[in-house]
């Protein structure tokens, strides 16, 4: 089984480009191909899960070798060894499983979300490329490959925001994905040079084996270019804008990419390199703020949207801080970072494929203000929705009560001050995660029809969704609420991760609190969140224009001014320095460069008059040469 | 191969053997099958041209030259591992030479095709001359034309041509080596003048390079005989002998090994005997110039090689010196002179240029890693040349069709290769499949990641490095920054330039050229993906025989 590894992300692969390339050809069959590779993708990972299921602990790791990338022997200290080689471990079994799994059925639900649009083939084929660079990206067994899938994950991420490149928002929400996803791609290369510096490899065992002998403060620099990538991708402060907009691409777009697994990788690459967090407490610190600020933030966004997909959105933002913030905590927290990684990919891809349901049959209308009892319409819908919001909210026994408990649980068993503070913020996270969640499921499923007109004064006619869309939503309903109560028993998920991420310490929380207690606090701040949403959009009558709020829900509506943050903290300066930089460019570089192109220009118009087309002279020329050459050796030699 | 066997016996033969007794030297005919194959299918071909009726020539000279190229391809590769000379030690086949004839023989199924083509139908692309016999515009050649005569015969020149190639890096004395040189040379001189089209610059770059090839070949001769003078031999085995020997080396012997440089300088297009080659490339029918480019570069490189691993080893620090001045030359020249081309096929020569400068980095090195990363050079720079000129081929000037005596019109035309550069504009817009195709060929010569020439020029570079030639490299880095410029001009005037309203068309090839294009794009991207078995390959290819 080992040996089919590179088959996991080869088939994928191969369906895009077979689809790419291909062409119109494709049209007919191409979504069959995309949906067969994912499911091939899957069933291997299946196999190669069981055949890790037969053996134990360590030896579980299995590793393939496919070649090496100009190999270059012996030249200084470090050779320079790029080898294209699969590692799959515990943790990348895991999402190896919750990509391609998660990937499947968005493959399937896709068939019918895009059987209306021309180019469903090609947008086919993007998904494979996704799930192949994804795949890729986690099953790397170096840093130099995890960046190969790392930036193919962004390149298809691109493609897919601006699916629909007709419209100018689409377009420019890629563009805007992609940039910002560039400035921690830079920390990622950067990170990768220092280790490259620093121990000589790429290789995760060579870099995890030197990273205990090395200084604390380049394993800082390198874990704060790692936490910066990881912002980048995962959409964590200050680089979380580029999400909301992303909800431009198609909706199953958003629930594989922007919900389920691009947004994670940060949370593995962190996870994946404790060993370089484990020895760098400043790293791991900052760590731990950057997801606590963005919980918070994304879900305060959260409240204020009356988007159903930027509401998801934020709430993804918020969902993805919880598990940075684990994964900050150390030890203590990786393997909860992980499986609310898991339980938040079904429950997030639900309530996506939910949304996108509704848009479906709400003639892609996104506005909450103008749904409002389409329970009664939509019911495998509205079920399914119910279930991951009740998974979401961390309602027992839903999956998502067991991993956030559990985050927030770890968060305050850090102890101190700062155990205080970040314990507190994962609560207050958890109040107004379960406030928006009830207000989106109130706005869009309760209360009274506020159905619009479309452009052409056609009343929606909401409808329960085909065969092919309402089966994977099943499917992940059943995985939100049973999958956080599977892996908690016998803290089954923790003893499969421990080989790669260490033993897990006990926690001990501060006194005065106790598991219980803390237990019973969350679910307290839950049914208050819940409460205030009632109280708030269930009883009273929910205006069809947002009125205009308080201060906070204006910023909050403006993604608490994120991009007007990023444009003073970065863009600004960033043109200040460009222009700088092209004045001197123009004055002082300029005219060097350009003095000697003239220089190259013009001994190239001269030596080009040699090029006369006479053979004579081209004799005289080789006669000259051969001349010089005969004087050259024997001068050389007297 | 007997006329071969004796020139080589004769000089260097048994001294003390009796002047009136001729003993035949041992052949060991599996090692000389390819040359073997291949000479006896050009042999074949001139009886077909003889014997069988116009109509069926083409496809049976087109079966039989792919069919001969294939089978000594096969016993190449079943020579693997061969290590050996032979024909009274004229001929050594080892490594490097299984390596470069394999490479050759690749090159050629390719160019073959490309010579092949003849369009699917509605347009005629034959690359070649109706009658070549018949002078341009007079009324000879107009009846040849209605006559609808083919020039067949372009076939069995190319395998005379291609089994010189292949003796050429096997020749294991010096006057092999020149038989070698001129077998290939002769039919490439005549194949220059076949073009269809514009066949006065055709003719006229056939003369120039036969004049000029002869002259270098005079002085390659000379040098030839020099070298005899010196060691009393022309094996390259008595020459290292007879150098290790000596203590002093000798005028004698310096100025024969200059002259004989002069000669395989000539053929590889290296700068100061370069001035054939851009006028030659753009002159010759456009498949023919892929050939040359290609196999020809490849066959000269060996032949320098051997010359100067096998029988100037001693000699290295007399001759690397002058060579690192004619890699800087050519370099530079190429780069430069490059840049201020408008034809595309002047510009691909001059490119030519200067890949000739970078793969001398390889041959300077005299390390064997300096032999493994020029043999993998050379496959990956001939992959890319034949899919370039290839691309060439294909974007034809359109001809309107003429206004008949009652008012309809003849169907448009296809007309000759628009070469002019500012005929490339939007191209990329035109025909995209095209464009890209070309992308990857010229990102392959600017050596950039993914591509076999980012991994060629970073095996040659380092290669000189380990062997100290790090000056070189300094040269050879700013020349690929220069080049770059040019390269990279093409692909922004294809993608980035509103197409001309009468731009050229972009012709539909038939299967030929399709399949060779498709094989040189699809090598050109797996030598810079996967280019560890090649790599390997060529390592361990990379020993000679004494």
């Amino acid at each position: 089984m080992q040996s089919f590894i590179w088959l996991v992300p080869g088939l994928p692969l191969f369906g895009a480009a077979v689809l790419l390339l291909g062409g119109k050809r494709t049209n007919a069959w191409g979504h069959l191909l995309g949906c067969l590779t994912a499911l091939g993708s899957f069933a291997i990972g299946a196999g190669l899960f069981f055949t890790m299921l037969g053996k134990h602990g360590a030896e579980r790791s299995m590793h393939q070798h496919l070649y090496s990338w100009v190999p270059v022997p012996g030249t200084g200290q470090n050779p320079f060894q790029a080898d294209v080689a699969f590692q799959l471990d515990q943790l990348s079994m895991v999402f190896v499983l919750l990509i391609t799994g998660v990937g499947s059925l968005i493959h399937i639900y896709s068939i019918g979300y895009m059987s209306h649009d021309k180019e469903r083939r090609k947008f086919f084929s993007y998904l494979n490329l996704f799930l192949a660079a994804m795949l890729v990206l986690v099953l790397a067994d170096n840093y130099l490959l995890l960046y190969v899938g790392w930036e193919g994950v962004g390149l298809a991420s691109y493609l897919l925001i601006g699916f629909w490149q007709h419209k100018p928002s689409a377009a420019a929400a890629a563009k805007k994905a992609f940039i910002v996803n560039r400035v921690g791609d830079v920390g990622l290369s950067i990170a990768v040079m220092l280790m490259f510096v620093t121990f000589g490899s790429f290789s995760f065992g060579t870099v995890f084996g030197a990273a205990r002998g090395a200084t604390g403060g380049t394993l800082t620099a390198i874990g704060i270019m790692l936490l910066l990538a990881a912002c980048g991708k995962s959409a964590q402060f200050p680089l979380q804008t580029w999400l909301g907009d992303a909800m431009e691409g198609p909706t199953p777009v958003s629930a594989l990419i922007h919900a389920a697994t691009m947004v994670t990788a940060g949370v593995y690459l962190i996870v994946r390199s404790h060993a370089i967090f484990d020895m760098s407490p400043t790293a791991r610190l900052l760590v731990t703020i950057v997801g606590a600020i963005t919980l918070l933030l994304g879900a305060i966004i959260g409240c204020a949207k009356d988007d159903i997909k930027k509401g998801l959105a934020g709430s993804t933002m918020s969902q993805i801080g919880y598990m940075i913030l684990a994964a900050g905590l150390g030890p203590i927290g990786y393997a909860f970072a992980i499986m609310h990684l898991v339980t938040h990919g079904f429950f997030k891809a639900g309530l996506f494929l939910g949304a996108g349901s509704v848009m479906h049959g709400m003639n892609d209308e996104v506005d909450m203000r103008r749904y409002g009892g389409l329970r009664k319409y939509m019911p495998v819908t509205f079920g399914t929705f119910f279930l991951g919001y009740l998974a979401i909210i961390g309602c027992p026994p839903f999956s998502g009560y067991f991993s956030k408990d559990k985050i927030i649980e770890a968060a305050f068993s850090k102890g101190g001050t700062s155990g205080w503070i970040l314990g507190g913020a994962a609560l207050l996270g958890a109040l107004i995660t379960a406030f928006y969640m009830t207000r989106m499921v109130i706005m869009t499923f309760f209360g009274e029809k506020r159905w619009a007109q479309d452009a052409e004064g056609h009343e929606p006619h909401p409808h329960e969704s085909p065969s092919n869309m309402v089966l994977p939503m099943l499917v992940l309903a059943v995985g939100s609420v049973g999958a956080g109560f599977l892996f908690n028993l016998n803290d089954a998920f923790v003893n499969w991760l421990e080989p790669v991420t260490g033993p897990r310490p006990e926690g001990k929380l501060p006194s005065g609190l106790n598991s219980t207690t803390l237990s019973a606090v969350i679910l307290v701040a839950v049914a208050v969140g819940v409460g205030i949403a009632v109280l708030q959009y269930g009883t009273r009558k929910v205006p069809a224009v947002a009125p205009r709020g308080s201060i906070i829900t204006v910023a909050a509506r403006k993604d608490l001014y994120g991009d007007a943050f990023n444009e003073a903290a970065l863009m600004r300066p960033g043109q200040y320095l460009t222009r700088t930089l092209v004045y001197t460019d123009n004055r002082g570089v300029d005219g060097a460069i350009n003095g000697l192109a003239a220089l190259v220009g013009g001994t190239s118009g001269r030596l080009r008059r040699l090029q006369n087309g006479f053979v004579r002279s081209y004799a005289l020329s080789m006669f000259g040469g051969a001349a010089a050459l005969v004087a050259a050796i024997l001068f050389a030699k007297l | 191969m007997s006329v071969l066997t004796l020139l080589a016996a004769a000089p260097g033969g048994p001294a003390d053997a009796p002047a009136n007794t001729f003993t035949a030297p041992h052949v060991e005919y599996r090692a000389l099958m390819p040359m073997l194959v291949v000479f006896g299918a050009a042999a074949a071909g001139i009886l077909i041209e003889a014997f069988l009726p116009r109509t069926r020539r083409y496809w049976a000279q087109v079966g039989l030259s792919l069919a001969g190229v294939l089978v000594a391809l096969g016993f190449v590769i079943s020579n693997h591992g061969m290590a050996q000379t032979t024909a009274a030690d004229a001929v050594s086949v080892d490594g490097v030479t299984l390596f470069l004839q394999g490479t050759i023989l690749a090159l050629a199924v390719l160019a073959i095709l490309l010579v092949a083509e003849r369009g699917t139908g509605t347009a005629d692309l034959d690359a070649f001359a109706a009658q070549g016999a018949s002078a341009p515009g007079s009324g000879g050649e107009r009846a040849a034309e209605a006559a609808g005569l083919r020039s067949t015969e372009v076939f069995p020149l190319m395998l005379f041509s291609v089994g010189g190639m292949l003796l050429f890096p096997a020749a294991n004395d010096l006057l092999t080596s020149f038989v070698a040189l001129e077998v290939l040379s002769l039919p490439l001189y005549l194949l220059c003048g076949l073009a269809r089209r514009r066949r006065l610059l055709s003719q006229e770059a056939a003369m120039k390079y036969f004049l000029l090839g002869a002259f270098s070949s005079a002085f390659f001769l000379y040098g030839v005989a020099m070298i005899y003078g010196y060691s009393g031999s022309v094996r390259f085995s008595d020459i290292s002998a007879a150098i290790s020997a000596a203590p002093h080396s000798d005028v004698l012997l310096l100025a024969g090994i200059a002259l004989l440089a002069v000669g395989l300088l000539f053929k590889v297009g290296a700068v100061p005997f370069h001035a054939w080659t851009p006028d030659v490339y753009q002159g010759a029918p456009t498949p023919i110039t892929g050939f040359m480019a290609a196999a020809t570069k490849v066959s000269a490189f060996g032949a320098l090689l051997r010359v100067a691993y096998v029988a100037l080893p001693g000699m290295r620090w007399d001759w690397r010196p002058v060579l690192w001045g004619v890699a800087i030359l050519t370099m530079l020249v190429g780069a430069v002179l490059a840049i201020t081309q408008r034809d595309i096929k002047r510009m691909l020569a001059y490119s030519a240029i200067l890949n000739a400068g970078y793969i001398l980095l390889g041959v300077i090195s005299t390390t064997s890693k300096g032999v493994s990363s020029t043999l993998f050079y050379l496959a990956a720079y001939g992959f890319a040349t034949i899919g370039a000129f290839a691309v060439v081929t294909l974007v034809r000037e359109g001809v309107p069709g003429r206004p008949g005596a009652d008012g309809s019109r003849t169907p448009d035309e296809v007309g000759g290769e628009a070469t002019d550069l500012s005929a490339w504009a939007g191209l990329g817009k035109r025909s995209p499949l095209l464009a890209a195709c070309f992308t990857v060929f010229l990102l392959a010569f600017a050596g950039i990641p993914l591509t076999s020439g980012f991994t060629g020029k970073f095996a040659l570079f380092t290669a000189a490095i380990d062997g100290g030639a790090w000056p070189l490299v300094i040269v050879g880095v700013i020349a690929s920054a220069a080049a770059a410029f040019f390269y990279v001009r093409v692909i922004v005037l294809m993608y980035f330039s509103e197409p001309l309203a009468e731009g050229p068309v972009v012709v539909v090839p038939s299967m030929m050229t399709t399949v060779a294009l498709g094989l040189t794009v699809i090598v050109t991207i797996a030598l810079g993906v996967l280019p560890q078995m090649a790599l390997d390959l060529a390592d361990k290819a990379a020993y000679f025989v004494q």
